[in-house]
């Protein structure tokens, strides 16, 4: 979560399609620097109605149809002292759904009160879903891991590793292969709803570019194609690339699956280790397409060992019917 | 482990040319570094990380560095920042 998300920074958004809050201000600019701590929305009816008895001020006010109906009502009969205490009670924003711009004597109240009012042409239902999974978004957890973070087969995969053991080789091998980069060094990991690990670059304006030792900062997208590039991706798998160091056991069977831990979240990992003349890329992508059969129910570590037992069972009654047949014959 | 505070003075703040001062500075240490900027932490011995963590200038960085020669490491880096990176 960043330090402080205010109402502005919610303006800044850079959502799109089925994420679009489309949110203008159209009162309160002084109060744009407000923070919004918390990622939800309270729909004030009740207190509009004079009623303020756990009343969640610290949520963004949703202003729906059933509300400017209210505010209407207030208009006529000119009473005011609902509203007017809303806004005292130091409430980050208020939203009109449905483009409803309030009465003039609101908006002078709010612009007094330094209280933003965002309008939005979306309905009521459809803003609260966009809002709440934005703000879920923005709060979730958060941390920024070295390592190049890529899309092979279809799997968000994270190599990480010493700087200097070879992740952007590596990567750069898994794009020419026809994989996808998403980002370079520092990736800002979130976890959201709690089970999900959503990596995308720190800056997206900075992002797709990757640095090679020998030949420098090389820019993906354009060497390679709108192809080669994902802007975010779930993580499911991290891959950590060391040196190899001869006095240390590396997995050679494969039949237990090791895990490591990010903001909570347990991932299948592994440790590939690198010396020259083993071809990362190939190795990496051999992992992740074991780790899909192994997600599909094939487990080629333990089906090859069960293979053997069944094998040396079968070896096993062979020989005891081939003695008992033996010592028949000689009886 | 070792970790001081330091501030970008030099106008462009942390661009390509001073990322890859620092990074190849950093590379000469056995330690593992680290530079933080708000809630942001990257490994001082990658160019990318640097970059993208966008220091301005008059920013308040910290450098950390663990390992065998990190006194001399956190030192080193603080004075080719100190320095305005030769500019």
């Amino acid at each position: 979560m960043p330090k402080s998300f205010t109402v502005l920074d919610l303006l800044d958004l850079d959502l799109k399609d089925h994420n679009a809050l489309n949110l203008t201000c159209k009162a309160g600019r002084k109060g744009l620097s407000k923070a919004i701590t918390q990622p939800d929305i309270n729909r004030p009816g009740l207190a509009l109605s004079g009623f303020f008895d756990d009343f969640n001020a610290k949520r963004l006010q949703l202003f729906g149809n059933g509300e400017t109906a209210y505010l209407r009502m207030l208009s006529q009969q000119n009473s005011w002292a609902a509203v007017d205490e809303i806004f005292r009670r130091n409430i980050p924003c208020c939203i009109f759904t449905n483009n409803y711009l309030p009465e003039e004597r609101f908006l002078q109240l709010a612009e007094s009160n330094q209280v933003p009012i965002l309008l939005t042409d979306l309905n009521s239902s459809d803003f609260t879903v966009r809002i709440i999974r934005s703000l879920a978004d923005v709060f979730a957890p958060q941390r920024t891991i070295h390592g190049v973070f890529v899309e092979v087969s279809g799997l968000g995969v994270l190599l990480s590793g010493d700087s200097g053991v070879g992740k952007s080789e590596a990567a750069l091998e898994l794009i020419e292969r026809g994989h996808r980069l998403i980002c370079d060094d520092a990736v800002d990991i979130r976890c959201v709803s709690g089970n999900t690990l959503m990596g995308k670059p720190v800056n997206p304006a900075l992002g797709h570019h990757l640095e090679v030792r020998g030949i420098g900062i090389i820019n993906i997208a354009q060497l390679f194609g709108v192809a080669a590039i994902q802007v975010q991706k779930e993580i499911e798998m991290v891959i950590e690339l060391e040196i190899w160091d001869p006095t240390k056991e590396y997995e050679r069977l494969g039949t237990k699956d090791q895990t490591s831990e990010i903001l909570g979240v347990r991932l299948p990992s592994m440790k590939i280790p690198v010396k020259p003349g083993r071809n990362i890329a190939i190795l990496i992508e051999t992992a992740v397409m074991n780790h899909r059969l192994k997600k599909m129910g094939f487990h080629s570590a333990q089906q090859f060992n069960q293979n053997v037992i069944e094998w040396l069972e079968s070896e096993n009654a062979r020989t005891v019917y081939l003695r008992k047949t033996q010592e028949n014959q000689f009886q | 482990m070792m970790e001081m505070d330091v501030t970008v003075k030099n106008r462009a703040g942390i661009h390509a040319r001073p990322a890859g001062m620092i990074v190849t500075l950093a590379n000469k240490f056995g330690s593992q570094i680290f530079i933080e900027k708000d809630n942001d932490k990257i490994n001082a011995k990658s160019i990318m990380g640097l970059i993208t963590l966008g220091v301005l200038c008059n920013t308040t960085i910290k450098i950390s560095a663990t390992g065998p020669d990190e006194q001399a490491a956190v030192e080193a880096l603080v004075k080719l920042i100190d320095n305005r990176f030769e500019e």
